[in-house]
């Protein structure tokens, strides 16, 4: 059985829930005929046909807009964002109309916005964003990011079959970096369920997206040193899956949250006020973060990667809060 | 307006600050930035500025006492006048409340906060307040979880000593008392520290004879800083966990000597910084480390941390005690560079102005006792490093060459190292290099 990339997985799922379901359409620039900037519809117009692959006019508000009236009618758009940071110019839309949408009028917005997100790969300030949180301030939406292609497949079916309006974040340094077996019978992955990467007694590691992996080869090391992390991958971020946190934290006594998101108003914040609420009396040490900086994402390389978390922050980290 | 002095936070894992000294009296005047008073933490000795210019009010935490970072040690009125009139206690009020309404209670509510009453003072003095049990005038610290297993197993945490980073007691810590049913002895704890990185478990500072052995006769008695606490207890832990050998060797200076009478005089000159013989020794141990890397090192548990940065820890005397300020990444500095580096640390380590985080991180150290008149000594290894070198006074000696005596600029050498990680064979090939180097000293210093 080949291996499947993070991106390949992505294509999979939209494919699949196309084949199954008619209502399915994609909208975006650039995916039909080019077949995405990454390639990630590619095939798919020649497979679906123009009616329910469409190119659009560069407006991301009118693209969002076009799909919440479609999903109003019966359809279930799956829009792309060409990079994620242009989701702020459909800000009113998602955060106004497909949020509340359910809540206000009881007609659920069946929309999914996905895209390629985040940095590490020089992209600059334009190209590399990670806009999740201020999607996770908003209710009536759900945020997703994964980390692997099996989560990222799965996940997206899911996203797909949900009636109400999910976000969904690719991480584009994974696109092609990051590839597994997938298994060939048909599966999903709930949204709203974090998972246990690895097991491990001393601390937790709260991660997703391209910081899990960062925080894996950080347990490693820290493994050959005697320190055992668990590390948790949150894959969705809204809602939090708050008893998979908790239950761990109580096991290890000790929280480090890594995000590549940056620090002020990132999830590591909203993560250790719940810890605080629904353990605090378990906790041995303080909640830890490793994040980005407060910055824009840099262009300049070196300073990008003085700008990102690495393994060796999150060693560091861990290895302080470890010996608290 | 009353502006609140705390006890800084100097340094990321300090906790807690004991005031050695305060500079000004309660009534005196005080300017922004002047010092104001002396604190020791387990790191540093530092002199803390006021916050704000004015009359130091009241100092609420005294000399000698230790408090959590953060707790207010004193009030400064900061519109400088102690005895305020409740004209000028309204003054800084009218700038909050615009509306003409409410400067007509100002004076009544901001009187009692600025007049040196009584009664405003236990109030504010509350906010101090201890949050957990002393003993020794220890704050003991621990955590949420380890609180509340105490509580559920019936165990007084003041019995128990911690080996978590500044004594704290840990998860670790209160199991393994559970574990054995009950509080540990004190004595046992330290016994435990070999699994501890990093920061010096606390260690009990014992006697070798029964206390009443230790009075008699008049005597007074004084009680050790906070400084000299530490120092004990470093040493003492030391001695203990590291097996120290020592390594004698001499080397001949008279070419170092010539070149430093040589150029003494034009280097201050261009340089404004005084030439001393430190560089020179400073420079030829980093060619040994870099020749034997096990002596740049530390031992953890069964692993040897060989370290790629050479971090040279140099001992300066202080008239109230000793510190060893850490020359960071001396491998990367010219002469001039260490010369002037070493300078300023030491200057800086008398007059209290060192940070926390350059007295840590050292990878070897140097001692001089040569300064003092002494001909040589045996200093005991500054922890984490598994060396340290003491070099003796320069003198002239007659000495031995090719058959004929002449006279020689010569110094001892010694090596004090750690013998769970350097062997005789090493430690005796590092002082060759550190001796050759020096003898054949070919460096210009202009």
């Amino acid at each position: 059985m080949a291996t499947v990339t993070y991106l390949e997985a992505i294509r999979q799922a939209l494919f699949e829930e196309m084949e199954r379901d008619p209502a399915v359409v994609l909208l975006g620039e650039d995916v039909g005929v080019y077949g995405g900037a990454f390639k990630v519809t590619a095939g798919l117009l020649e497979r679906f046909g123009w009616e329910r692959v469409m190119d659009t006019p560069i407006s991301e508000t009118a693209i969002v807009g076009a799909a919440i009236g479609m999903g109003y009618l019966g359809l279930r758009p799956v829009v792309e964002m060409q990079f994620i940071d242009f989701i702020a110019c459909c800000f009113n839309q998602l955060t106004n109309f497909a949020a509340k949408s359910h809540y206000r009028w009881g007609a659920p917005v069946p929309l999914v916005v996905r895209g390629p997100s985040g940095g590490g790969v020089h992209g600059g300030p334009f190209h590399s964003a990670n806009p999740e949180m201020y999607f996770v301030h908003t209710p009536g939406l759900k945020v997703v990011y994964p980390a692997t292609a099996y989560d990222a497949k799965g996940l997206l079916k899911s996203a797909i079959r949900d009636n109400n309006p999910v976000l969904f974040f690719e991480h584009k340094f994974l696109y092609r970096r990051t590839k597994e077996e997938l298994p060939a019978e048909e599966y999903t992955v709930p949204l709203g369920k974090a998972v246990v990467r690895r097991p491990g007694r001393d601390l937790t590691i709260v991660s997703y997206a391209a910081m899990m992996h960062t925080s894996l080869e950080a347990a490693e090391l820290l493994s050959k040193e005697g320190i055992e992390a668990e590390v948790i991958d949150l894959r969705t971020l809204l809602p939090l899956d708050r008893e998979t946190l908790l239950a761990s934290v109580k096991q290890t006594n000790k929280l480090l949250v890594v995000h590549e998101d940056t620090r002020t108003g990132g999830i590591a914040g909203e993560i250790a006020a719940l810890v605080c609420e629904g353990a605090f009396e378990d906790l041995d040490g303080p909640i830890v973060r490793v994040t980005s900086l407060d910055t824009p994402v840099p262009f300049s390389p070196p300073l990008e990667e003085r700008f990102l978390p690495n393994v060796s922050r999150v060693v560091d980290a861990a290895r302080e809060l470890a010996r608290y | 307006m009353p502006v609140e002095v705390v006890m800084p936070q100097m340094g990321e894992s300090i906790f807690e600050g004991t005031i050695t000294k305060w500079l000004k009296k309660p009534g005196e005047k005080v300017e922004r930035d002047e010092p104001l008073f002396e604190i020791s933490t387990d790191k540093v000795d530092a002199e803390i500025p006021a916050p704000a210019a004015g009359v130091l009010k009241e100092i609420k935490v005294g000399e000698g006492q230790t408090v959590p970072i953060q707790t207010v040690v004193a009030v400064i009125d900061a519109d400088g006048a102690a005895a305020a009139t409740p004209a000028l206690a309204a003054a800084p009020a009218k700038a909050e409340a615009p509306k003409p309404a409410a400067t007509a209670l100002a004076p009544a509510t901001t009187t009692p906060a600025v007049a040196p009453s009584p009664a405003a003072a236990p109030a504010a003095a509350a906010t101090g307040a201890p949050a957990a049990p002393r003993r020794d005038g220890h704050r003991v610290h621990s955590s949420p979880l380890v609180r509340r297993l105490a509580r559920e197993h019936n165990i007084d945490l003041s019995t128990l000593r911690g080996t978590g980073v500044g004594g704290r007691i840990s998860k670790k810590d209160i199991l393994a008392a559970i574990q054995t049913g009950g509080p540990r002895p004190p004595a046992a704890a330290p016994g435990a520290a070999p699994g501890v990185p990093g920061a010096l478990a606390h260690v009990v500072l014992e006697n070798a004879v029964p206390r009443e052995r230790i009075y008699f006769g008049r005597y007074e008695v004084q009680p050790m800083s906070v400084m000299r606490q530490r120092i004990a207890e470093h040493m003492v832990v030391s001695k203990r966990v590291s097996p120290h050998v020592y390594s004698l060797d001499e080397a001949d200076m008279t070419r170092i000597v010539e070149l430093r009478e040589r150029t003494k005089g034009e280097f201050e000159k261009r340089y404004e910084v005084k030439l001393t013989f430190m560089p020179f020794f400073v420079r030829t141990c980093i060619e040994g480390l870099r020749a034997f890397p096990t002596v740049n090192a530390s031992a953890d548990g069964t692993n040897v941390v060989l370290h790629h940065e050479i971090n040279i820890g140099i001992a300066v005397a202080l008239d109230w005690g000793l510190i060893v300020p850490v020359l960071k990444n001396a491998e990367e500095k010219n002469f001039l560079g260490l010369q002037r580096a070493i300078n300023d640390l030491a200057e800086r380590a008398r007059t209290k102005k060192l940070k926390p985080e350059e007295v840590q991180e050292g990878t070897f150290s140097i001692t001089n006792p040569g300064v003092f008149g002494g001909l040589t000594g045996l200093p005991v290894i500054n922890q984490p490093n598994v060396a340290i070198l003491g070099i003796g006074g320069i003198q002239k000696r007659p000495v031995v060459i090719n058959d004929a005596i002449a006279i020689r600029s010569m110094v001892y050498l010694t090596l004090s190292y750690d013998h769970r990680v350097v062997d005789g064979a090493v430690a005796h090939q590092f002082m060759g290099k550190v001796k050759s180097a020096l003898e054949n000293w070919a460096e210009g210093v202009l």
